[in-house]
């Protein structure tokens, strides 16, 4: 979700001054909360005899909504028309017209230009050799701002060359090319008319909310009927997760333009559509790459899923090597997949900052050659390098002889550590498996379903009144009724756990790198690799070390939802008023009081968000820790792909999206509460 | 970037447009469609095999092939509108209720057995023999509860099923043959030989599904459990077998790998179609393959081509 940044504006007063009362008297809240809490724990004691149908939902009041979508769904793939033409051909007809610009990018960077279909066709055109893309992508680094970027990029590419990666990471590549801008320009426009019409907003929220967190299994058969089976289709589904963010951030960034700018726009007579894309746009400009960068990532992210439904390319190598446990194979293939992340990554930030700044376009009257050095250059070196490229071999394809690989490496570290380690690792698991996690587990699953909906209504009450309670109490109603209560708390479990442990490590990493630039720089580094690495490269040494089970699963999902708990946690201590620390040093502070009574209090806010996030990426990762067989809704929105169950997917995925509605909304209210005590906005 | 690669776009595409123009069309042989038929193609090295001898075949005879990367249970999905044409490998064991949904509506056709047979069954080390004495006969396990145990399921044994969604019945069978083993599900076979792998290291006990024709089996030395020979009546009748109360009281069923297709297929290529039904192929063709690719390294095409000279016979006579 949105990477929203908070601009503290501190009134100077801070939190009310604690009082001399007792801490329930003062807080009569505090009272309910005992007598609500107090009265649930009755019920579970003592409730299970005289009513056994608040403990376990009984099948006969099960609503088969599963069974209605799975019909809507055939529907609306099979017989769905507009009279003219079917709903189908409609979905077709935007799948061809994605694919135009696919195909013209695909065969530049890895087909070739193709005459005939199948295998009876025949190259026309070579694609681009790999050092004329080698150099090109050197000369939009320097031409964007530096060498030293036009350097970067040219060694992460260097790397997809030298370790055998390049046709796969140029398959992938054109796909990114096509849904990542697709995605950012119909992000901005969405985002655009939330901005204009409240209403829009509000009633894409959850629209939003729903597209993040639901399994790609859930949608995946529709999509491939829809789209067809092609890269189209994948691109779709990438769009789908990768774009609610940009969203978010675009609303956020117009939001946030100062007034003033606003009003010298219409002082100087702009148009409603200058006023658009000439002011608004510009001024959000550093805040809308936030949503551009997370756009890339997450579409890098979905490489792996895409690759299942025929995208091929990098995320198909990572899946076909740990197929044959290939672990070398498929760290190799993962990094190809970061160093892309970071390559366009690092090409889209300075392509905003330069876009900021002025150019000075040259004189019309010079020659080609002058006027566009970079471009001239670089179809110089394409059209040389192919040309040789029929004579030399090595010129246009870099053979294979000349690759090199860590695969053995990685495949006997991963044994070194299994043979030497392993029974240290397993008494490790054990302790926590036997003290933690299955009691935790029971625990969930030994609620009454109907405390837990009413409780879930009181806490909404109490953070968000009455429009909060009958959200929660609807959307964790409708779990219940279709049926997936129990799936749904090893959901809470699985995901309860990890996100505790990830704050656990993430908070304390966040407070110690937020300071120390050099440490945070390091360590913003490694949370860009973990969140684009594949969580599939590291899930088979996983299972190697810690065997099939929830703990396997507990890690991956650790691993993965790391990054914002550190990130918003060091975002939130950065942004504390420097003034206000001051004033904590000048009224004789120690460094550990100026840590948890200022810094930390006034970052609250943000480190609640980060735990927001955390909670989300947690959910998402479910589509992957179903694969490691956890036994979860994840699973059963696999199981329902395998079954050809549409509906049943469907509703799962549901459970999944709804989970995170409820945590994201009762932690906003609670984070709002709070930011409106601490006195920011 | 993208302002760059536009002027070599338009560039290329326009050569590519005027050479289009200039060339004649390759000459045609004598098939019914040029139009590609589209093979899919999964995730596992015995499946790249089969759709290259099947896509080498077909290309013999004239046609014109394309494969097509697409996920084993969702190609059903493009099989039935007639996105993709062709499956070479639908496996009784896993994709039977998947195949079975889609033949019954009427636009997808079973293609019949491919001649190889899925062999599936509970799988140990061979090392493991030492700690159970009387290993492979299934009733040996009875005694060996604590020698296949972890910390978790201890004194009971571990036993690593496949996914859910295989259906192999194995919690049935621990209650029905009264096995001191416990269940637990492997979300993919990914995982499943990643366990195992990790076990053969350390020499650890294991006991998991194992299926062939795949790699595992030929790379670890190992041997299948003997359980009572497996039967239909096994399966849907309680009395039959050991336990008179329980059905799943013997071995897993062995299952034939199908093809299926697109019902169109048969009317747009309708030669293809006879080529693809005479399609046979045996376990120990496939387990020599992949031998050859999955542990000496060598490329599906190049192993293919050695297959298709040394058995030029075979081949030629699924031709019309």
């Amino acid at each position: 979700m949105a990477e929203t940044s908070i601009t503290p504006q501190v009134d100077g007063h801070g939190s009310a001054p604690p009082t001399a009362q007792s801490w329930l008297t003062g807080h009569p809240k505090r009272v309910v909360w005992m007598a609500v809490i107090a009265a649930f724990g009755l019920f579970w004691w003592f409730g299970k005899p005289w009513a056994a149908w608040a403990f376990k939902y009984p099948s006969a009041w099960k609503w088969t909504i599963n069974e209605q979508i799975t019909a809507a769904m055939e529907w609306l793939m099979n017989d769905a028309t507009f009279g003219l033409f079917t709903f189908r051909e409609l979905t077709r007809a935007i799948s061809a017209v994605i694919e135009v610009p696919y195909d013209i990018v695909l065969s530049l960077l890895s087909t070739g230009f193709l005459q005939g279909q199948g295998s009876q066709a025949v190259q026309i055109v070579p694609p681009l050799s790999w050092i004329a893309v080698l150099v090109t992508v050197v000369a939009v680094g320097r031409y964007v701002r530096d060498w030293k970027l036009g350097a970067l990029l040219g060694l992460c590419f260097l790397y997809l060359v030298v370790f055998g990666q390049w046709e796969s990471a140029m398959v992938t590549l054109s796909s990114i090319a096509i849904a990542v801008p697709l995605g950012i320009v119909a992000a901005l426009l969405i985002g655009l008319l939330g901005y204009r019409w409240t209403w829009f907003e509000r009633a894409i929220t959850p629209v939003l909310d729903l597209m993040q967190t639901t399994p790609v299994f859930a949608y995946l058969v529709p999509v491939l009927v829809m789209f067809g089976f092609n890269a189209v289709s994948a691109m779709i589904a990438t769009m789908i997760y990768a774009t609610p963010p940009m969203v978010r951030v675009t609303i956020l960034a117009l939001r946030q333009v100062p007034a003033e700018t606003v009003d010298l726009g219409t002082m100087v007579g702009c148009t409603r559509r200058q006023m658009t894309w000439k002011v608004m746009i510009p001024s959000a400009m550093p805040t809308l790459m936030v949503g551009v960068n997370q756009v890339i990532m997450l579409s890098l992210n979905m490489v792996i899923i895409a690759s299942m439904i025929g995208a091929g390319g990098l995320g198909f190598d990572v899946l076909a090597s740990l197929r044959s446990l290939d672990i070398g194979g498929g760290i190799e293939s993962g990094v190809a997949i970061v160093v892309l992340a970071i390559a366009l990554d690092r090409l889209s930030q300075a392509m905003a900052e330069r876009t900021h700044g002025n150019r000075v376009k040259p004189a019309g009257d010079e020659n080609l050659v002058r006027k566009h050095p970079y471009t001239v250059f670089c179809v110089a070196v394409a059209l040389v390098t192919g040309a040789l490229g029929f004579t030399w071999g090595e010129i246009q394809n870099y053979p294979e002889a000349w690759t090199i690989t860590s695969g053995a490496m990685w495949s006997d570290l991963v044994r070194y550590i299994n043979v030497n380690f392993f029974d240290e690792l397993e008494a490790f698991k054990t302790v926590l498996l036997l003290n933690v996690l299955i009691p935790f587990k029971r625990f969930l699953l030994s609620l009454p379903w109907f405390g837990v909906v009413l409780l879930l209504g009181v806490a909404g009450y109490t953070l968000g009144r009455w429009k909060l309670a009958v959200l929660c109490i609807v959307l964790s109603l409708f779990i219940a009724t279709v049926g997936k209560w129990d799936k749904a708390m090893i959901t809470i479990y699985l995901c309860g756990i990890s996100v505790l442990a990830a704050c656990a490590i993430g908070i304390p990493i966040g407070i110690l790198s937020a300071q120390r630039e050099r440490l945070w720089r390091v360590v913003q580094a490694v949370i860009d690799t973990l969140q684009t690495l594949p969580s599939f490269v590291y899930l088979m040494p996983v299972i190697m070390l810690f065997r099939v089970g929830d703990f396997s699963a507990i890690i991956a999902v650790i691993v993965y939802a790391l990054a914002p708990a550190i990130r918003y946690t060091a975002h939130g201590i950065r942004q504390v008023d420097p003034q206000l620390v001051e004033a904590g040093i000048v009224s004789g502070c120690t460094p550990f009081q100026l840590l948890t009574k200022v810094k930390l209090k006034l970052a609250f806010p943000e480190i609640m968000l980060g735990l927001n996030q955390t909670i989300m990426l947690a959910l998402s990762m479910l589509v992957i820790t179903s694969l490691v067989g956890t036994r979860d809704l994840g699973q059963e929105a696999l199981i329902a792909l395998t079954r050809a169950r549409t509906g049943d997917g469907i509703v799962a995925g549901l459970c999944v999206a709804f989970i995170a509605i409820i945590a994201d909304r009762l932690i906003r209210a609670g984070a709002d509460r709070m930011r409106s005590r601490l006195g920011l906005h | 970037m993208l302002t760059k690669s536009r002027a070599m776009m338009s560039l290329l595409g326009g050569a590519a447009v005027l050479a289009a123009a200039l060339t004649p069309l390759p000459a045609l042989s004598e098939v019914e469609s040029n139009d590609p038929i589209k093979i899919t193609r999964h995730d596992w090295t015995g499946q790249y095999v089969t759709i290259e001898i099947m896509g080498e075949v077909l290309k013999k005879a004239g046609y014109n092939i394309e494969y097509v990367q697409a996920d084993y249970i969702a190609q059903f999905a493009g099989l039935k509108t007639g996105d993709l044409h062709l499956a070479m490998e639908i496996w009784a064991t896993t994709g039977q209720a998947a195949l079975d949904e889609a033949v019954a509506t009427g636009k997808v056709e079973n293609l019949g057995e491919t001649g190889m047979q899925a062999i599936e069954e509970w799988w140990y080390p061979e090392y493991m023999k030492e700690k159970c004495p009387g290993l492979p006969n299934w009733e040996a396990l009875k005694a060996c509860g604590e020698a296949f145990a972890t910390p978790e399921t201890a004194p009971k044994g571990r036993y690593l099923g496949g996914p859910v969604s295989w259906e192999g019945r194995d919690d049935e069978r621990v209650v029905a043959l009264d096995l001191p083993f416990e269940v637990v599900h492997a979300g993919t076979d990914g995982a499943l030989f990643a366990e195992l792998e990790s076990a053969y290291q350390r020499k650890a006990p294991i006991m998991l599904w194992v299926y062939a024709p795949h790699w595992a089996p030929v790379k670890f030395k190992g041997e299948w459990v003997d359980f009572p020979k497996y039967s239909t009546e096994c399966y849907e009748d309680a009395s039959w077998g050991s336990n008179p109360d329980e059905k799943y009281d013997c071995g897993k069923p062995r299952g034939p790998i199908y093809k299926a297709a697109w019902v169109g297929l048969k009317d747009k290529w309708p030669g293809a179609h006879k080529i693809i039904e005479n399609f046979k192929i045996t376990n120990e063709d496939m387990g020599a393959m992949v031998v050859a690719v999955d542990l000496e390294g060598k490329k599906v095409a190049d192993v293919v081509a050695a297959w298709l000279d040394a058995n030029k016979d075979r081949w030629s006579k699924w031709l019309p």
